[in-house]
């Protein structure tokens, strides 16, 4: 055989074993999507959705743009990996078939060529080629370098922890490690030999031959080569590095339309394995803040990967979707947390104990919230700015009303929150308004999504702006300086960033903080979270604050009652809704100075020392 | 737990159902289950609080301070059933003075009831 040496045996096995593996797996997966997901993969296929996942691979897969955006060591790093391996095979592949004239030559003769052509061969273009072959393997060691001080050092790349590996990690983690070195080491004994090689192959071949005995060492390099990437090749699926090809496989999913849905599915899958571990979310994780250790998405990708999930990890997020924000992958981890959560319960519970409710027809319904009834303030002030605007309007929950069901959905009781969303749906609908307001983020967040209502859903923020707009009612620009805190569930949960800061700007001086838009913080109080103890939540509610404090401002605004609420509780800087604001700023007088003491002097930390001492005694 | 079952009326008296706790028939696994699970439970002090503010207390006779008292006392019988009418809405959560996590509380009892170690209290 032309291009056959037995060295070949572990490459060969190893990559027909992925190939093979990865074919199967991925047709089980696609096997198990839901029907209408099928459907979307058909209609899909031949059109330009295609093209543009093949693009997307491109960008995310061998560029890593978006680690390089989060953080560029550690995108250099992926890239020179990822990227620089693709150009070696690739141009490999280009060369050889431009010297053996030979379509069909097998795989392993561009991987191997220069054990079969050692005296390096002239053919077309071939010294550009061996040129590109050196600086495409110092390329990519330059990237193995830095992973392997990365596992020393994470402090270079801004990453405060890394994650852990287990042991089939560690098998593929080493080959790969070594394929590289060891590929440059058999170029370079067959360069010395031979006296061939460019300037990186050949100079180093030139340097070794100097003092290594080179004949003895070339046939057992080549076979160290060969036998890394057999290791890889059959590791990677049972390792992390099952990312690469899955998270190709996932970006063309996304790109026919499909979601992670309410169960798991072929999709969530292809999710979970997608995770590269690159640990980016730890950081972001409020969840480190608090001092929660293995609770970060890449723990928990982890444990069901593992099928290891414990109930705590399950209940433990915010569900402020920081992580996503910044997760290279694009991972919906939100929807994957709460999943888990489902299967922890009976999700039936039964309210039919509620009366039926009168309704009242009117042009705008206002729905406050349970969080807002719990922050009388913005209900005065909000029916303040309704009332001074002659809205004709309904305050559908004015003596308590209904919970919204986004709490229930938060804990996995989606069947449990339909008969919520449904009784206020209906009460809704019979008022015949066109537009819906509500002063909290969690409701209106539940109120787009899951009520399908026929009418205009706007936050409070919102609406108000619309109101200033039209000039339904005049504010007073005052002096303050204020900082101005994105709730996670208006911000990244709805998008609405700009509203509640153009109302600042007619009220006050907005000023800049750390984390703004999408990378705000989340208060702490979130009703995602259902282990978070109030000691831990307190951590990221004065970590938050800090942030939020950089601008040195007056007042805190934010315009969620709940996070008003977790702000307040600390006592450091006076905490106002939007709709606060604004009705402050529609009685009062230009330049009036800022008042600084309707806040609470102490808070009430004795209750949450109480609860670490306890947790201590009984775990 | 007082249903109207529990009260018969005869002869225009009210009889109602002994109230006497008894405590060897009475189960404490689910109450230890929830403690381990949620431990700030034990810093209750049953003000009431997280009662006041209940949507779901406004209309029925389920409440959190209840539920926290039968549970400790093991009288576990009707538990399951009355715990349906939690919304999880967290507004108890919000005002407990004394930082009890609430919503994990019940979060924890609804798991249990769905465990089958603890199906035979149900
Ligand atoms: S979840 Fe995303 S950010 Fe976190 S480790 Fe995985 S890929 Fe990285
Ligand atoms: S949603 Fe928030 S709390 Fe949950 S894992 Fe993501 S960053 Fe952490
Ligand atoms: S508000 Fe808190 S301390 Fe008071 S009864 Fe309810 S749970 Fe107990
Ligand atoms: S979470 Fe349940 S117990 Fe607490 S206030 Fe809401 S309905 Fe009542």
């Amino acid at each position: 055989m032309k291009y056959y040496d037995p060295f070949i045996l572990p490459f060969t096995i190893g990559l027909y074993f992925i190939f093979t593996f990865l074919v199967v797996k991925y047709a089980i997966w696609i096997f198990r999507l839901p029907k209408p997901d099928l459907i979307k993969i058909g209609k899909g296929f031949f059109t330009v959705k295609t093209f543009s996942a093949t693009k997307e691979v491109f960008m995310e897969s061998l560029l890593h743009r978006k680690v390089f955006k989060v953080n560029p060591v550690l995108g250099y790093m992926h890239m020179s990996l990822a990227m620089g391996w693709f150009l070696l095979i690739l141009f490999g592949k280009i060369g050889t078939l431009s010297f053996s004239q030979d379509f069909f030559n097998p795989v392993h003769y561009a991987i191997f060529f220069k054990f079969f052509e050692p005296e390096d061969p002239h053919f077309f273009y071939s010294k550009t080629y061996y040129f590109l072959m050196d600086t495409f393997l110092l390329f990519i060691l330059t990237g193995v370098g830095l992973a392997v001080f990365k596992r020393f050092r994470s402090k270079i790349f801004g990453l405060k922890k890394t994650t852990k590996t287990k042991l089939g990690d560690k098998f593929a983690l080493s080959a790969l490690w070594l394929i590289f070195p060891f590929r440059l080491l058999a170029e370079s004994f067959t360069s010395g030999l031979h006296h061939s090689g460019h300037y990186l192959t050949g100079s180093l071949g030139i340097f070794f031959a100097g003092f290594l005995p080179l004949e003895m060492l070339v046939y057992p390099s080549w076979w160290a080569y060969s036998l890394a990437l057999g290791v890889f090749f059959v590791a990677l699926p049972f390792s992390r590095y099952t990312h690469i090809p899955t998270e190709m496989f996932l970006i063309f999913l996304r790109n026919y339309g499909i979601k992670t849905g309410n169960e798991f599915s072929g999709f969530s899958q292809a999710e979970i394995l997608s995770c590269s571990r690159c640990g980016i979310c730890i950081d972001k994780c409020q969840l480190t803040v608090a001092g929660c250790e293995n609770a970060q998405p890449v723990y928990f990708l982890q444990d069901l990967r593992n099928n290891e999930l414990t109930p705590e990890l399950a209940m433990n997020c915010l569900q402020c979707g920081r992580c996503e924000e910044f997760c290279p992958v694009g991972i919906d981890i939100k929807k994957l947390r709460l999943i888990p959560r489902n299967e922890l319960t009976s999700d039936n519970a039964d309210f039919g104990y509620l009366p039926a409710a009168e309704t009242r027809k009117a042009e705008v319904v206002f729905f406050a919230g349970c969080m807002t009834h719990l922050t009388p303030g913005i209900k005065k002030a909000m029916k303040n700015i309704l009332d001074q605007a002659e809205i004709d309007y309904w305050f559908l929950d004015e003596d308590g009303g209904v919970c919204c069901g986004r709490p229930l959905i938060l804990a996995g009781e989606m069947d449990s929150a339909r008969q919520l969303i449904d009784y206020n749906r209906k009460l809704i609908f019979d008022s015949g308004a066109k537009i819906l307001v509500t002063s909290c983020p969690i409701c209106l967040k539940v109120f787009k999504k899951e009520y399908h209502l026929d009418v205009e859903i706007l936050h409070h923020s919102e609406f108000i702006l619309r109101l200033v707009e039209q000039g339904q009612i005049r504010l007073n620009k005052q002096l303050t300086r204020i900082a101005y805190h994105d709730p996670c569930e208006l911000g990244r949960g709805s998008g609405i960033y700009d509203e509640p800061r153009n109302l600042i700007n007619k009220t006050g001086t907005l000023v800049g903080s750390e984390t703004e838009r999408e990378q705000a913080l989340c208060c702490g109080n979130s009703l995602g979270s259902f282990r978070l103890s109030a000691a831990h939540a307190d951590h990221i509610m004065k970590d938050a604050l800090d942030s939020l404090s950089t601008g040195n401002p007056d007042i805190l605004a934010t315009s969620c009652p709940l996070c008003k609420k977790t702000f307040s509780k600390a006592g450091k800087i006076p905490v106002k809704d939007i709709a606060e604001l604004t009705a402050e700023a529609m009685s009062s007088n230009k330049d009036s100075i800022p008042e600084k003491k309707d806040f609470p002097e102490k808070n009430m930390d004795f209750a949450e020392c109480r609860v670490c001492e306890l947790e201590e005694e009984i775990i | 737990m007082e249903t109207p079952e529990n009260n018969k009326t005869r002869f225009g008296f009210g009889l109602t159902k002994g109230r006497q706790i008894d405590y060897d028939a009475n189960d404490k696994k689910l109450c230890r289950f929830v403690v381990e699970n949620e431990p700030s439970l034990l810093l209750c002090i049953g003000c009431g609080g997280c009662t006041a503010t209940c949507t779901a207390a406004g209309f029925t006779d389920f409440n959190f301070r209840k539920l926290h008292h039968l549970l400790r006392r093991g009288e576990v019988f009707n538990l399951e059933k009355s715990m349906k009418n939690c919304m999880l809405c967290g507004k108890c959560k919000l005002v407990c003075p004394r930082g009890v996590n609430t919503r994990n509380v019940i979060f924890s009892l609804k798991r249990a009831f769905k465990m089958t170690d603890f199906s035979k209290t149900q």
